[in-house]
């Protein structure tokens, strides 16, 4: 099952690689690594991109993929800082960031399910459109947050940790809980192993993948909360490349592409190594190239360690 | 879509009065006959190009506004060509795809437009286009992404990256040495790496900095965005827990430099200066905040698409720049990228942009 109280040798593994990092990352920033700062830093950067990846584990753990989580980021964040509903205060904003990325999560779901639109057209499609549509309510503009609520809840701390992390802390038990402990994240599971098994055996397939990618897009109505506060603003260049960093700490994580294997610890971890190398690489002033091809080495890397024992793991 | 840089034109459209001395050239010395005709080129200072002339349809194809700089530039030109009587403007709808924009070039050259202004999103790829309606007699105004040949365009009119880097570079080193800061440390959040524009910005700051005795100790680059701006700035302040003076390329990511600043707890004027690029109003309004950090933008004012509409429009009806002594506008133009400060912010907020 991998990260639960079980973690299986892969997680080990990967645990193992981000730990490794942390002592690079030690080593070489005299002592700049582990100051409260940065830590604090690495995880506020992690908080929108976790929380998309989490709910990316459960779209590939179906055997699906979602490639429009960026494009939802983006719409959401727009949706939450135009003018009409800023003037609505802070619950308003929150509200719309969630039910804005539920619903194109929603669409996302009953194209895929009831449409039978391949999932990977479908989010395409959502990729292309739902940017679009950001980029015709911002006028294309930064909308800049002028709600000071809103900033001083979501950009402030609480108990000495950033908000952000405490969302990013609770959606991950949530995630959790969900994948490991629930019917959903058994039929999750089932229906990314073998549909058709799941569909005999009495789960209602269609209706799960719906309700599978809402949550994906919920995911993203709340990384775009927390991308607003981050940013302080709500543009519909927000989450560029969002579907990319996120399927790939997703699989490196240990979920198998092809669906019916998910470890959202895996995936958390998988976050982490990406940040925490941007972090190193800034740290010691190294060029932006030399960290993508680390990135893609590190993707391979795993990918191949999963593959070696993708057989042998399999739970059904 | 407040302030429109139309009245920075003033002093070009004004047809001064000042009356070139040249025209007093009593000059009778030497040998000359008295009715020679021959006299000194002179500017004459203006001239008569605000008059309403012969109709010009210009033809406008730009890429899609998909950032604050890029819009302003479409309504600048747009909004350049409404205050004209004698203009038709033909404007197509943005796009930042290569093939759709030559398509849409050449639907401009046969719908028999006077003159085309081009504001390539890649200028290499429409080199060709260009070259086409300059073969079919239609001038071209290529504006800011150059196009590979001369023979593609009439005039090239656009911003200066490295100079915007030399300025910015300057501003910061003497400020710096004015305060009698010992080995600062100077940090850079640069936009896309792998484009020209980026390297030569940064190029233009290393250089100026040299001049001062100073390097740039920490750089990053993002990519244009409000969010890469504010992560990569976010790490950047924590590989330098001081940090004296930072150079960002771009005001568009600026929104999120900033915020990363302050999540870090660190805008503070007295211990770090912010210096911008382009010049958005959001960065004009912070450089009037006392209690702000950021202290200067050098500009790559979006305001050359509309000079490149009144550019157009005086190529349409063959006349010179009142001002140069030339019968015809240059064939090339580039803007300077002024550096704005709280004492000339007032000035220049005419040619700030929404970002």
């Amino acid at each position: 099952m991998g990260g639960g109280l079980r973690p299986d040798v892969r997680i080990l593994g990967l645990l193992a690689v981000l730990i490794l990092l942390c002592v690079v990352g030690y080593l070489t920033s005299d002592g700049l690594f582990l100051t409260e700062g940065n830590i604090s830093t690495v995880l506020r950067l992690s908080a929108a991109i976790g929380v998309v990846s989490i709910g990316m584990t459960f779209v590939i753990a179906t055997g699906g993929i979602d490639l429009s989580v960026g494009s939802m980021v983006a719409l959401s964040s727009v949706w939450m800082t135009t003018v009409a509903t800023q003037s609505f205060g802070f619950g308003m904003m929150v509200v719309c960031g969630l039910v804005v990325g539920l619903a194109a999560g929603l669409v996302n779901g009953l194209l895929v399910s009831y449409g039978k639109v391949v999932p990977f057209i479908a989010t395409l499609a959502m990729m292309a459109s739902a940017r679009g549509l950001a980029e015709r309510i911002s006028g294309r503009q930064t909308q800049v947050v002028t709600d000071q609520d809103f900033l001083s809840f979501f950009r402030g701390d609480f108990l000495g940790v950033p908000v952000l992390i405490w969302i990013l802390a609770v959606v991950f038990a949530i995630g959790w809980v969900l994948l490991n402990r629930t019917t959903f994240g058994r039929r999750t599971l089932a229906v990314g192993g073998n549909p058709e098994a799941s569909r005999l055996a009495g789960i209602n397939v269609k209706r799960h993948l719906a309700m599978v990618y809402g949550l994906a897009g919920l995911c993203c109505g709340i990384a775009a909360i927390m991308v607003v506060a981050r940013t302080t603003s709500g543009a519909a260049s927000n989450g560029l490349l969002y579907e990319l960093d996120a399927i790939a700490a997703v699989v490196i994580g240990g979920t198998l592409l092809s669906g019916g294997r998910a470890s959202m610890f895996g995936t958390l971890i998988g976050v982490l190594i990406f940040t925490v190398l941007g972090n190193i690489f800034t740290l010691n002033n190294l060029e932006t190239d030399i960290q993508n091809i680390a990135k893609g080495v590190i993707i391979v890397i795993a990918v191949l360690l999963q593959y070696r024992t993708a057989n042998t793991n399999r739970t059904t | 879509m407040s302030e429109n840089p139309l009245f920075a034109r003033r002093r070009f459209l004004l047809g001064g009065t000042a009356i070139g001395a040249g025209v007093l050239l009593s000059a009778c010395t030497s040998n000359a006959t008295p009715d020679s005709d021959r006299t000194q080129p002179v500017a004459q200072g203006g001239g008569d190009n605000a008059e309403p002339g012969e109709e010009v349809t210009i033809g406008f194809s730009a890429p899609a506004a998909d950032h604050g700089w890029m819009a302003a530039m479409t309504r600048n030109a747009q909004a350049q060509a409404d205050i004209y009587s004698d203009v038709v403007f033909q404007a197509t709808e943005g796009t930042n795809d290569v093939n759709q924009q030559i398509a849409q070039v050449e639907t401009l050259i046969n719908s028999g437009v006077g003159v085309l202004i081009i504001l390539p999103h890649d200028g290499a790829a429409l080199t060709s286009a260009g070259q086409q309606a300059m073969d079919a007699g239609i001038p071209v105004i290529n504006v800011d992404r150059v196009f590979d040949s001369p023979l593609a365009y009439r005039m090239w009119i656009g911003g200066d990256n490295y100079r915007m880097g030399v300025n910015a570079g300057n501003y910061i080193g003497e400020r710096l040495i004015a305060e009698g800061v010992d080995d600062p440390v100077i940090a850079e959040v640069a936009g896309i790496d792998s484009l020209p524009l980026t390297q030569e910005r940064s190029q233009g700051f290393a250089d100026a900095l040299e001049r001062h005795g100073f390097t740039v100790s920490n750089r990053v680059s993002a990519e244009f965005t409000v969010e890469t701006g504010e992560s990569e700035t976010a790490n950047l302040l924590q590989a330098a827990p001081r940090i004296d003076a930072l150079w960002n390329h771009d005001d568009d990511q600026g929104i999120g430099v900033l915020a990363a600043i302050d999540s870090a707890g660190r805008n503070n004027p007295d211990e770090l200066f912010v210096v911008g690029g382009a010049g958005s109003i959001n960065m004009m309004n912070y450089i009037e905040d006392p209690e702000s950090v950021v202290a200067a933008t050098v500009l790559y004012s979006p305001s050359m698409c509309s000079s490149a509409v009144s550019m157009a429009r005086l190529l349409g009806q063959a006349k010179g720049m009142g001002d140069l002594a030339e019968h015809e506008i240059p064939a090339s133009l580039t803007t300077y990228s002024a550096v704005v400060t709280a004492d000339n912010v007032a000035d220049y907020r005419d040619v700030g942009f929404e970002s």
